[in-house]
């Protein structure tokens, strides 16, 4: 097990150097374009794009900089030119209502999922399966933020059950944050219930024609504790290993589409403004940062998942 | 069922599998006895049905698409049309079973002792875990896994071949079973582990007084133990005898092509092992009459008709086989063939 | 049981061994068995048929806006006055909300906020969505192919290249990365010496799409073909001297066709749900090109007051989108009823 870890953290290291130079080349070395006036944005004046030049090193060559633009990154100088706001700021800011969505919607779509999936197979080839199949269909074709805008206007503006969107801090109204953000994780959660249940129910029926559970069947256990001892455990393990790498996906501004539907004050929002205003600085810190937490969480995940399951510690 | 040694009473056994070919009828008719403490070999090629009637006994083929009739009576429980809860109470603690593939048949993420400790708390409440342990960690010192302790906190995948089967035989004994159903035990282990494997089933079984029906398609692995052993082909059961009989008197073509198809080492080694010529019988559309009659290098007109399982030899000899062709006749095609047991003329080939 | 080959060939059981033993005794192929398993789902059909009933209506979008509406998508009526009902109403109201469906002639299902008429855009922009999803999904299918089976069979520094590229891929949040490339591509467009891609084009769209899935798709196609590269007709097909293309594409890629094929329709229906994402994000299909995205897009903005805007393009995306989900879980099924191949999403 040890070993496993130290290798799996030298593998991260080296594809979080590999993301940082990719990541650099996307914005700066782009064929055909003036990084320097892609970073200024639209309304740069040429002075301005000249010290854009000088500090991030564009007159120097290309190592130097992503040297510059890494330095830059790490001591959290960046500063979009748009807006005049420091990037890793305003990220840091953003942060904690992204991890309100992400965790809330998280536990959601974990939850209904593994109840959906183990209905699903359980039932398999019923009407059950078949009306949860039409459900998770429905909710994987859902595009989120179609669903979020239709949700706010119905739920929202026209009956007024819930808010239609904006955030409120846990710590002012607690009830507020709640009242605010259910609506954002459900529609979050639809399509990954969508596709958590479908995954969870053709492992569990992969599962259940294993060995294993014949011979859990010859020991005398009954259907209940050979499906929920032996095949739903086994079963939940990749789910698991899912979950973390779309959590994390989802901590990394990947519910970018969610926050900008419900003005949701989080990282994916920033991204999404940033686009709009071709604000290049902060799409280029984001997008690393997402990356980074993508790689980072699912390096938690792949240790997680080795110790879920030993074979894999090879 | 008077006889209070008679253990299992399988009688007219038929088990049909739906599927998308078409229906499968995998057992046709299969009646049995097994004794306490009798080894029972069942001894046939893959589709022959050995193993769907030693699975259904214990109610493992059972699903939407199996049919069943016939009956099997084991310690006075009809088996076959037994509720599911009173099967579980039998299963694992009455009968065990032990599988073929010791890598896929225990769980890759529980450990060993764990396996077993459930095994032994499903059928008795009121044991404690610790207590459970401790008898998991005996048993698998008794199944010869050395450092027991240590070794039940292992996971599978860290067990041989040899280990794993080992620790199956210790999770199938560890309720005293008086019926062990050991399903190819040996097939997927090295050759030199097999023999050990075989010895130490016997030894353990003797030892607990457990009946064993062992389950293979090598008359190698149960020469080295069985009582009896029951030929099946193509679903049926075609012939039945003592082990010393049937290697040294055996009635039916099929088993003389068995036969003919061991390694022996004081065969001549240019001879290559003869295989039974032609292809095993459609479960689906099965030729009329006898099964084997399409590969049989010996068949008449009257093998059309299903030969009954019967005593062709002396009367009221235990020894059973479906043939119409006479002992005399037998006894003549097998000596004119050479050695006993040599199949037919195109599989010797020097 | 499962040692019983007379069982596992006919049950539901499906690998391409059985498929090949079934073959040589005289059964049928691999490909017309999955027909009739999926000639025998009647929902997958007719949810194919939504689809294709999509595609044709796309089509013949010219055709509506010529005869029907008499008007192009990007037409603005912004001070024209109909007749609904026999009354005079305006596209737009003076508050500039436009109007609702009249469900008849020229908006029929109702204006935009610069009075152009719903339905000609929805299916101008239909062809848009659809073409994005199928240009970008032939992209991903064939660089995923190609560089799944390349990378896994010669192994050694090419395949370690490719397969750290895939996961590099992999690790950025689907729409970051396309954002990303979307924003700085867009702004200069792309230009790779032999042919240039102006910032505004559809194609840019569908190269970003089609790149940031990759991964998705290579991944387990190189895993495949790790399995596929050690069994013994590979070994035979080299002893016989063949060279590494011919084992390429003609024994390793029929082995590995039907995993391809499940994958299309499943990332051509993520395709188009991306290509929205994007739109909507702003880093897609540009104004005034309408697609199902922008259109989703441009009634959000509008939304208390003009919910069909959102409406008619979001039910139209989620049937497009649907249609080739439910026909491709039958495909798949129908392929490979024990459902190994599957996709993160």
């Amino acid at each position: 097990m040890g070993r496993f870890v130290v290798r799996r953290v030298a593998s991260t290291i080296g594809v979080l150097i590999a993301i940082s130079i990719f990541t650099f080349l996307i914005f700066q070395a782009i064929p055909n374009g003036d990084p320097a006036l892609r970073l200024a944005g639209r309304t740069a004046t040429q002075t301005q794009i000249e010290a854009i030049r000088h500090t991030w090193g564009f007159d120097k060559p290309i190592y130097i900089q992503y040297l510059r633009t890494m330095e830059k990154i790490f001591d959290g100088s960046v500063v979009s030119y748009n807006q005049g706001f420091n990037v890793e700021e305003e990220i840091r800011r953003d942060l904690p209502v992204t991890a309100s969505l992400a965790l809330g919607a998280g536990f959601i779509w974990l939850a209904l999922g593994i109840v959906f999936g183990a209905l699903s197979a359980w039932r398999a080839g019923r009407w059950l399966d078949r009306g949860l199949t039409v459900l998770s269909m429905i909710g994987v074709s859902m595009p989120v933020f179609f669903l979020g805008a239709v949700l706010a206007y119905y739920v929202g503006d026209k009956w007024g059950v819930l808010p239609p969107g904006d955030y409120v801090k846990l710590t002012e109204d607690p009830w507020g944050w709640l009242e605010h953000l259910v609506m954002p994780w459900f529609a979050l959660s639809v399509l990954f219930i969508g596709v958590y249940s479908r995954v969870l129910r053709s492992t569990i029926l992969d599962n259940i024609n294993d060995d294993y559970v014949r011979t859990a069947r010859a020991k005398g256990l009954s259907e209940r504790q050979v499906m929920i001892r032996h095949v739903l455990r086994n079963s939940l393990i990749p789910i698991i290993s899912l979950w973390g790498l779309d959590f994390a996906s989802v901590i990394g501004g990947g519910a970018i589409l969610t926050e900008s539907v419900f003005n949701l004050h989080g990282v994916g929002q920033y991204a999404a403004q940033s686009v709009q205003a071709l604000d290049i600085p902060s799409v280029l810190v984001i997008t690393m940062f997402g990356a980074f937490t993508v790689v980072l969480l699912s390096a938690i995940v792949d240790v997680v998942y080795a110790a879920l399951d030993p074979r894999i510690r090879l | 069922m008077s006889d209070p040694e008679r253990l299992l009473e399988v009688r007219d056994l038929r088990v049909c599998f739906q599927t998308e070919g078409g229906v499968v009828k995998a057992v046709g008719g299969v009646s049995f006895d097994v004794d306490r403490g009798e080894v029972v070999a069942i001894v046939g090629e893959s589709g022959s049905g050995k193993s769907v009637t030693a699975m259904t006994l214990m109610g493992l083929t059972r699903s939407a698409n199996a049919s069943f009739q016939g009956s099997a009576r084991f310690e006075g429980t009809e088996l076959i049309a037994a509720r599911e809860d009173q099967l579980r109470r039998i299963r694992g603690a009455r009968i065990a079973m032990i599988f073929q593939d010791p890598m896929s048949s225990l769980n890759p993420v529980q450990r060993v002792g764990e396996q077993i400790v459930e095994q032994i708390r499903v059928h008795d409440h009121a044991i404690s875990k610790r207590a459970a342990g401790e008898r998991a960690i005996t048993l698998m010192a008794r199944v010869g896994i050395p450092q027991a302790r240590e070794r039940a906190r292992s996971y599978p995948h860290e067990f041989s071949g040899g280990m794993r089967q080992r620790a199956m035989i210790a999770m199938a004994l560890s309720c005293s079973p008086s019926l062990l159903i050991a399903d190819e035990p040996t097939t997927a282990l090295d050759v030199t582990i097999q023999a050990q494997i075989i010895s130490e089933l016997k030894q353990l079984c003797e030892e607990t007084g457990a009946a064993v029906i062992l389950v293979s398609h090598d008359l190698g692995v149960v020469a080295d133990i069985a009582d009896r052993v029951l030929v099946m082909y193509g679903g049926r059961i075609v012939e039945q005898a003592t082990l010393d009989e049937l290697f040294y008197d055996p009635q039916h073509p099929y088993t003389w092509g068995l036969l003919g198809s061991i390694a022996r080492l004081d065969r001549d080694r240019t001879q290559r092992l003869p295989a039974i010529a032609g292809m095993p019988p459609s479960l689906v559309n099965p030729p009329e009459g006898c099964h084997f009659r399409p590969r049989c290098p010996h068949a008449f007109e009257r093998c059309t008709q299903v030969p009954g399982l019967d005593s062709r030899l002396a009367q009221g000899s235990g020894h059973l086989d479906r043939c119409w062709l006479s002992p005399e006749q037998k006894r003549k095609l097998r000596s004119v063939e050479g050695v006993i047991g040599l199949a037919s003329d195109e599989t010797v080939i020097a | 049981m499962s040692t019983d080959p007379a069982l596992a060939a006919t049950g539901t059981e499906f690998s391409s061994d059985v498929a090949r033993e079934l073959q040589k005794e005289g059964g049928i192929g691999p490909y017309r068995l999955a027909a009739r398993r999926l000639a025998r789902n009647k929902v997958a059909l007719a949810f194919g048929a939504l689809f294709a009933l999509i595609v044709v209506m796309c089509l013949l979008a010219p055709v509506y806006a010529h005869d029907i509406a008499h008007t192009g998508p990007n037409d603005e009526h912004i001070t024209q006055v109909i007749k609904v009902a026999g009354k005079p109403t305006d596209v737009l109201s003076p508050v500039g909300i436009p109007i609702g469906p009249t469900w008849h002639g020229r908006f029929f299902l109702g204006a935009d906020g610069s009075g152009r008429d719903v339905a000609v855009r929805l299916l101008y922009g239909g062809r848009n969505s659809l073409e994005i999803g199928i240009e970008a999904t032939f992209i991903t299918i064939l660089l995923a192919s190609i560089l799944g089976i390349v990378g896994a069979y010669f192994r050694g520094p090419l395949d370690g290249l490719i397969s750290r590229a895939f996961d590099l891929i992999w690790a950025y949040p689907v729409y970051l990365l396309g954002i990303a490339l979307g924003v700085t591509l867009q702004l200069q467009g792309l230009d790779l010496g032999v042919f240039k891609i102006k910032g505004s084009s559809l194609v840019l769209t569908a190269l970003i799409i089609g790149f940031v899935f990759i991964p998705y798709v290579g991944k387990p196609i190189r895993g495949q073909v790790l399995v596929l590269r050690e069994r013994e007709f590979i070994d035979a097909a080299r002893q016989q001297g063949l060279g590494s293309l011919r084992i390429m594409f003609g024994e390793v890629l029929p082995n590995v066709a039907s995993t391809i094929i499940v994958f299309i329709p499943l990332i051509l229906a993520n395709s188009i749900l991306t290509e929205a994402g994007l739109s909507y994000l702003g880093a897609g299909v540009q104004d005034p090109n309408p697609s199902w995205g922008t259109m989703i897009s441009d009634g959000i903005r509008l939304i208390p007051a003009a919910i069909h805007l959102v409406l008619v393009p979001g039910l139209m995306l989620v049937l497009a989108v649907l249609g080739i989900n439910v026909f491709g879980d039958g495909v798949r099924d129908a392929l490979d009823p024990r459902a190994r191949i599957r996709i993160e999403h």
